[in-house]
C-alpha cells in the first residue's frame, strides 16, 4: 500500500510540473495577446501593472476571485456551474500527451494523436452547456453556433490529421516529430498547415471566427450570464485551448522539438525552448490575426468549412497518398 | 492489480448508473447528458483493455460528433417541457410501438449472441501476430485484410444513408439571395456605378 501512495505522490508532483507552468503561460499569453493587439493598432497595451505590464493578468485574476458570483434564478444550477469546470479541465487535461523534449513528456500514449483530438472535439460540450444552462436567448443562440461551428471544423482538421499520420505512419506524438528529422512537414504539407491553422482559429473561436461570442449580435455569447471566477474560468480554458493548438500545430508540422537546423551551436539550444518558441510563434500569428482581420459572417464561415477546406484536404489526402505509393516512400511500421 | 480494478469497477459503477439515468431522468437534455457520461466511461472501459484505438474512436465518433448533434436537437425542440404521459396515465401512442420495437432489437440480440461464432482460426490468423505490434496496426492489418469486404459493404452502407438523409431533408428552395464570390470580386466602378443627371421636378427612375 506505501508503495502505491509512493508512486501517487511522485505521480503528482510530475502533474504539478506540467501543470503550473501552462496555468502561468496562459496569464502571460493573455498578456501577449492584448500587447500585440494593440501595437498592430498603434496604442501601447497593458503596460502599467508590473515591468511592461507582465503582472496585468494576474491583477486581473485576482479582481475576479473577488468578485460575487451570481448564478441566474432561471438557470439549471447544476450544469451551469459545472460548464467553466468542464471547459478548463478539458483545456488542461489534454496537455498530459504533449511532449516537450524527448524525455519531457507526462504520458507517451500509443495513440497520443486521437486523444488530443478526441480532448479537443470534446471542449464544445463547456460551451454548449453554459450555453443551455443560463436559460436566456443570446447565450444560447451562442452555444448553438459554436457547436455547429467547432463540429464543422473538426471534421477537417481530422483529415489534415490523417494527412501527417500517412506520412509517419504512427499516432504516436514523439514519433510524428522523429519523423520530421530530415524535413518538417510544413513544406511538403505547406497548404495543409494553413488550412490546420485556419481550422484551429475556428476550432478555439477565435477572430475572425468569434461568431458564438459576437458582441454586436449576441452581447457576449455563452458566456453572458457568467460573472466572477466562472467567467474567468471559461476565459483561461479558452486561452488554455488555443495555446493547446499551437502546440498541436507545432508538433504536426513544424517539428515540435527539433531545431532548425541541426548543426553546432543552433542544436545547444535545449529541446523545451525550441517548442516553446514554435509555440509562441504560432501564438503570435493568431494574435496578429485577432487584430488584423474582420469578422466573418455565418454563412460564409460555414461555406469555408464545407465547401473548400473539406474538398480541398481530401483531396491532398488523396494527393499524398499516391505520391508517396508512386515513390515507395508509405512508411513500413515497427513490424 | 489492485489499482486496475478500482478503476474498472469505477467506470462500470458509471456506466451502469448512468445508462439507468438515461431512460430515467425527466429532463431530456439531462438524459443526453447522461449518456455522454456513459459514452466516456465505455470508452475508459475499452482503454483499460488495451483497445486504446477503439476507445478513443468511440471518444471522438460517439462524444466528439453523435452525441452534439443529438443535444443540438434536443436543446431546439425543447422537450424538456413536456410532461412524460407515461407517469401521468394519459394515452399516448409511441409507447406501443416503442414496445414493439425494442422486443425486435432484443430478439435480434438473441438470434446474433446465440450463433455467435468466433472465425477458426481469430488467434493463429496469419495477418494476426499478436507480439510487440501497437492495437492499431493490428486492427489495420485484420481489417484491410481478412474482412475487407465486410469494410467496404459497412463503408457503403453508411455512405446510402448519408444519401438518404440528405435527399429526405432536401428541397430546393426558390427566391432565395444567393451570394456569387465571382461576380461580386469580379465587379468593377464602371459596370456597377451609374451616374445620372437628375432634372428638377421630375425625379429620376432606378433599379429598371
Amino acid at each position: 500500500m506505501f508503495e502505491y501512495i509512493q508512486i501517487l505522490g511522485q505521480e503528482v508532483y510530475k502533474i504539478l510540473f506540467v501543470l503550473v507552468p501552462i496555468l502561468v503561460s496562459v496569464a502571460m499569453i493573455v498578456w501577449l495577446d492584448r500587447r500585440v493587439w494593440g501595437l498592430v493598432q498603434k496604442r501601447k497595451g497593458p503596460n502599467v501593472v508590473g515591468p511592461f505590464g507582465l503582472l496585468q493578468t494576474l491583477a486581473d485574476a485576482l479582481k475576479y476571485i473577488f468578485k460575487e458570483i451570481i448564478i441566474p434564478a432561471s438557470a439549471n444550477k447544476a450544469v451551469f456551474v459545472l460548464a467553466p469546470i468542464v471547459t478548463m479541465t478539458l483545456a488542461l487535461v489534454a496537455w498530459a500527451v504533449i511532449p516537450m523534449s524527448e524525455e519531457f513528456v507526462l504520458a507517451d500514449i500509443n495513440v497520443g494523436v486521437l486523444y488530443l483530438f478526441a480532448v479537443s472535439s470534446l471542449g464544445v460540450y463547456g460551451i454548449i452547456m453554459g450555453g443551455w444552462a443560463s436559460n436566456s436567448k443570446y447565450p444560447f443562440l451562442g452555444a448553438i453556433r459554436s457547436a455547429a461551428q467547432m463540429v464543422s471544423y473538426e471534421v477537417s482538421i481530422g483529415i489534415i490529421i490523417i494527412n501527417v499520420l500517412l506520412c509517419v505512419g504512427s499516432l504516436n506524438l514523439k514519433e510524428i516529430v522523429f519523423a520530421q528529422k530530415d524535413l518538417w512537414y510544413v513544406i511538403p504539407l505547406f497548404p495543409m498547415f494553413v488550412i490546420f491553422f485556419i481550422s484551429a482559429l475556428a476550432e478555439t473561436n477565435r477572430p475572425p471566427f468569434d461568431l458564438p461570442e459576437a458582441e454586436a449580435e449576441l452581447v457576449a455569447g455563452y458566456q453572458t450570464e457568467y460573472s466572477g471566477m466562472m467567467y474567468a474560468m471559461f476565459w483561461l480554458g479558452e486561452y488554455a485551448n488555443i495555446l493547446l493548438m499551437c502546440a498541436m500545430g507545432s508538433i504536426l508540422f513544424l517539428g515540435g522539438w527539433l531545431p532548425i537546423i541541426d548543426i553546432y551551436p543552433i542544436n545547444l539550444i535545449p529541446a523545451p525552448i525550441w517548442m516553446i518558441l514554435k509555440i509562441l510563434f504560432l501564438f503570435f500569428l493568431f494574435a496578429l490575426i485577432k487584430a488584423i482581420v474582420p469578422r466573418y459572417r455565418y454563412d460564409q464561415l460555414m461555406r469555408l468549412g464545407w465547401k473548400i477546406f473539406l474538398p480541398f484536404s481530401l483531396f491532398y489526402l488523396v494527393l499524398t497518398a499516391s505520391f508517396l505509393f508512386y515513390f515507395d516512400k508509405l512508411p513500413k511500421g515497427n513490424f | 492489480m489492485l489499482v486496475h480494478s478500482i478503476f474498472f469497477y469505477f467506470f462500470s459503477v458509471i456506466a451502469i448508473f448512468s445508462s439507468l439515468m438515461v431512460i430515467t431522468s425527466r429532463n431530456t437534455v439531462n438524459s443526453v447528458f447522461f449518456l455522454i457520461l456513459d459514452f466516456i466511461s465505455v470508452g475508459c472501459l475499452f482503454i483499460m483493455v488495451g483497445a486504446e484505438f477503439l476507445g478513443m474512436i468511440i471518444l471522438i465518433v460517439y462524444v466528439g460528433a453523435v452525441a452534439v448533434l443529438f443535444l443540438f436537437v434536443v436543446m431546439m425542440l425543447n422537450v424538456a417541457e413536456q410532461k412524460q404521459s407515461w407517469f401521468i396515465g394519459k394515452k399516448s401512442t409511441h409507447i406501443p410501438t416503442g414496445l414493439i420495437v425494442s422486443v425486435l432489437i432484443l430478439l435480434e440480440l438473441l438470434v446474433v449472441v446465440g450463433g455467435w461464432k468466433y472465425k477458426d482460426n481469430v488467434m493463429s490468423s496469419s495477418t494476426l501476430k499478436l507480439s510487440n505490434i501497437s492495437n492499431t496496426h493490428q486492427l489495420g492489418l485484420v481489417m484491410y485484410t481478412d474482412y475487407i469486404l465486410y469494410f467496404q459493404i459497412a463503408g457503403i452502407i453508411l455512405l446510402l444513408s448519408m444519401i438518404g438523409a440528405i435527399l429526405l431533408t432536401f428541397r430546393q428552395r426558390k427566391g432565395v439571395k444567393k451570394q456569387s464570390y465571382f461576380n461580386q470580386i469580379s465587379r468593377n466602378p464602371s459596370s456597377s456605378i451609374e451616374l445620372k443627371e437628375v432634372e428638377t421636378n421630375k425625379g429620376v427612375k432606378i433599379d429598371a
